[in-house]
């Protein structure tokens, strides 16, 4: 049954995406037609557009961002509206335009600039670490980066090892930097938005598979100052038994275990980060004071990973609490592979999260 | 697009997109002008190049390549992506190497006199006495800063010597609205700009006066007044980001660029690419200027590349180029005013190759006599010295005197001695510099650590440097 769910709901991301290609008509936001849902995409869309609008020092950067709308669509209809300007098509060069963008940043601009990947970073994460996170400190406060780098990390479909890593633990360890990690659309657009006006140098990681989704959006949600604080998670099921703490899109897949073990009695709080760096230490911590058991779950590779962290400070922090070892799912520990079969091996599924969760209440076999 | 028509002999294929372009050469021997596909300014209607990406986009509407002769028919072009190019049935390769390098522009002799025909800038006694003192300063600054390293006083130090022409004619020559990014062989530009001496020491001993706050190892000045971004370690990354800082100041409108250092070394980095290739697309007001000094530590220019140097790589990018002889700092003043002339007015990059040698060592963690002569060193040090040279010519106008050169000698050295002795002395930054500026506000994890170190350090005090003001 659970695998049925899993495939209808991949289908439904692949159908969102084809639907959105075939539709062809622009549509810069949603809930003109559906007043209280916002696909992801519309929300980064909506708070670029209501960001550049509000700031003209805001603009965007990179690979397929201006005449062709952006390689997941994400920046439609921005080019015709702001022109060549602030929407500025990039030669191939991660390192080129992070570079530039990082220049640009040291002189007062507010450039976001997408990565088509998280995965092509790494050819400019000399400037994202060394340039951007860096210089406020040692220029001793004189030069400021308020750059964000924004773009599609972690596992999306069939897609190979080169395009699949998440890189929420890599710039998460970096002193300098804010990441950021949204789930739904009120995430995607409150963080995007808090993100662009923040004046440090911001990671925003988006996922593939959750542009197409969508989610109930509030009214407020949709006023062009909205804004999530960076650092709080929010917990989006509260529970009593177990504390589930996830990101991005493992949140979902955490939401849905939620459910499944509700039904076996057990009563799971799930806890949506929000914000890699800062990580809201004390939110995990006074849910694991409550619950007194902790699973994490990302898609990362477990070495090093988010979870690792997320245990030493439960450990640090509320040892005595603590009524069972804390449970890590991560990603598996192997290059992404790419046969559909394998590949939904080496990533977290909802029941590995419900099979921890009950291993943590020590009711497995 | 009627008259193109009628001006071709053979039946043409119905070009399949509506768009008008100037009548191109046949030949193609120029590139015709492009519209700026940012539209800072007012172009004539542009030739295929301007469509360029719009084309890509149009789905369905693919260009056909068309083939005509002209009036005389003779030779024949074909349109591809990119412009009208005319073919040649003759295979032949471009050479690797032209017969005649490109000629540097200099402006003095080996002596210090003016070449006869040379044109240049002339300069006034109170600049040309100006730049004088402060090479002059400069070198004095670096002799006694290099000594103290090699006393253990310093931890580190990294010379200009040789180069004080190109540092201080170039700082001369610019406004002080550009934004300089240097790799870290410029200190002059600031020295120029009224960075004290006092502030080069209290950087390098890392104090808590002037505006370093201890965080940076030596000679990675910054000064955010002076427009002169903080040196940074990495090669080149300065590059890309002084593309970022010229669209910035395109942009805002302003009668300034963005001026970028790299040694013959840095060119060879991704980044150097990355940045010519996108300030060229981009129209960005940039001059590059390569310090080319013939060594990238221990490796030689023979090593870094096979090309002319780096003044030839200007044009495969589409960029104006020139080559100068940096130790002539007269040719260097009006190479880089006519340059930065050029980047301002008209909205584009510039790239400025200024040859010279390297008489220091890299830095004070290398000894250049393992992988080079000592002979070389010596002769470029006294028979080519950039200082000598201008200073004959100073002289020679009768605007300096050996007894000012003494006294002026004399009063640096006790200015630096003395700067070195109150930095070494000096309070260095307290506790609180080593947790701010990790971000705009000190977030509240950072708070919590300097409140436990604090705790720490009041309860194991014996443990604790006693030389940091808490």
């Amino acid at each position: 049954m659970l695998g049925i769910l899993r495939q209808r709901v991949a289908a439904k991301f692949n159908y969102a995406l084809n639907f959105e290609q075939g539709i062809g008509s622009v549509a810069l936001r949603a809930f003109s037609s559906s007043a209280n849902k916002m696909t992801v995409r519309d929300a980064i869309n909506s708070a670029l557009d209501e960001e550049m609008s509000a700031d003209p020092k805001v603009f965007m950067m990179g690979e397929e961002v201006g005449e062709y709308q952006g390689a997941y669509k994400i920046t439609k209809g921005l080019l015709d509206k702001y022109g060549p300007q602030r929407v500025v098509d990039t030669p191939i060069t991660e390192a080129g335009f992070t570079g530039i963008g990082v220049g640009a940043a040291y002189h007062g601009l507010r450039p976001v600039v997408e990565f088509m990947t998280f995965n092509f970073s790494m050819q400019a994460i000399d400037h994202i670490i060394n340039s951007a996170a860096k210089s406020n400190y040692m220029s001793s406060g004189q030069i400021s980066v308020p750059i964000v780098f924004r773009g599609p990390n972690g596992a999306a479909s069939g897609v190979g090892a080169q395009h699949s890593q998440c890189f929420a633990a890599w710039f998460g360890s970096c002193p300098g930097l804010k990441v950021l990690v949204p789930y739904s659309a009120e995430d995607a657009r409150g963080l995007l938005k808090a993100a662009i006006r923040d004046p440090d140098p911001v990671v925003f990681l988006e996922n593939e598979l959750l542009y197409g989704e969508s989610f109930p959006v509030s009214a407020e949600t949709l006023d062009s100052s909205f804004c999530v604080p960076i650092g709080k998670a929010k917990i989006e099921r509260e529970g009593k038994d177990v504390t589930i703490v996830a990101y991005s899109k493992m949140v979902g897949f955490s939401l849905q275990a939620a459910d499944i073990l509700a039904k076996e009695g057990i009563n799971a709080e799930v806890i949506n980060l929000r914000s890699i760096r800062p990580l809201d230490r004390s939110t995990i911590n006074t849910s694991v004071r409550k619950t007194n058991r902790i699973v994490t779950v990302e898609e990362g590779f477990p070495q090093h990973g988010v979870g690792a962290e997320i245990c030493a400070t439960v450990v640090e922090d509320s040892f005595e609490y603590l009524d069972a070892p804390v449970e890590r799912i991560a990603g598996a520990d192997v290059p992404t592979p790419y046969a559909a079969n394998i590949e939904r091996m080496a990533f977290p599924q909802v029941e590995d999260i419900v099979r921890a969760a009950k291993r943590a209440c020590y009711r497995s076999r | 697009m009627g008259s193109w028509f009628a001006r071709s002999r053979s039946i043409p294929y119905l070009l399949k997109r509506n768009i008008s372009f100037l009548h191109a050469n046949s030949s193609c021997k120029t590139l015709p002008p492009y519209k700026s596909p940012h539209g800072f300014r007012e172009r004539p209607p542009a030739s295929i190049l301007s469509f360029r990406r719009l084309e890509s986009a149009m789905v369905g509407k693919q260009a056909q390549a068309v083939a005509y002769t002209d009036d005389d028919g003779e030779s024949q072009s074909i349109e591809f992506p990119g412009g009208r190019v005319g073919f040649t049935t003759q295979m032949e390769f471009i050479s690797e190497a032209t017969d005649k390098r490109v000629p540097c522009y200099r402006v003095l002799d080996d002596d210090g006199f003016p070449i006869a025909g040379t044109r240049f800038d002339q300069l006034d006694e109170e600049t040309a006495v100006r730049m004088y003192k402060s090479m002059v300063s400069l070198q004095i600054m670096d002799t006694i800063f290099y000594e103290a390293q090699r006393q253990g006083r310093l931890s580190f130090y990294l010379t200009s010597t040789g180069e004080e022409a190109i540092n201080i004619a170039t700082a001369a020559a610019l406004s002080p609205d550009d934004i300089i990014l240097p790799q870290y062989r410029e200190p002059g530009i600031l020295l120029w700009r009224g960075f004290s001496i006092e502030e080069f020491a209290s950087q390098c001993f890392g104090t808590k006066d002037g505006h370093g706050k201890g965080r940076q190892m030596p000679i990675h000045y910054g000064s955010k007044d002076l427009n002169f971004i903080t040196v940074s370690s990495p090669i080149a990354t300065q590059l890309p980001q002084a593309a970022g800082v010229a669209y910035s100041l395109k942009m805002d409108g302003k009668e300034a660029c963005a001026v970028a250092f790299t040694g013959d070394g840095g060119t060879s980095e991704g980044d150097f690419h990355a940045a010519m290739n996108f300030a060229a697309v981009m129209e960005a007001p940039v001059l590059f200027i390569c310090r080319n000094n013939g060594w990238a530590i221990s490796t030689p220019v023979s090593e870094q590349f096979r090309s002319d140097g780096v003044v030839v790589k200007g044009q495969a990018y589409g960029i104006r180029s020139i080559r100068v002889d940096g130790n002539d700092a007269l040719a260097v003043y009006s190479a880089i005013r006519a340059a930065r002339m050029m980047v301002v007015r008209e909205q584009k990059p510039v790239l400025v190759e200024a040859l010279t040698y390297r008489v220091g060592h890299h830095s004070t963690s290398d000894d250049s006599t393992k992988y080079r002569s000592v002979k070389e060193i010596e002769q470029w040090k006294r028979s080519r010295n950039p200082m000598t040279r201008f200073r004959n010519w100073v002289q020679a106008n009768g605007w300096w005197s050996d007894q000012e050169e003494a006294e002026l000698r004399g009063t640096l050295r006790n200015q630096v001695l003395k700067a070195i002795q109150v930095a070494e002395k000096a309070e260095k930054p307290c506790l609180g510099d080593l947790f701010s500026d990790v971000y705009d506000k000190l977030p509240s994890n950072l708070q919590q650590q300097e409140k436990s170190l604090r705790q720490t350090i009041t309860r194991h005090k014996q443990d604790f440097p006693p030389d940091v003001p808490l």
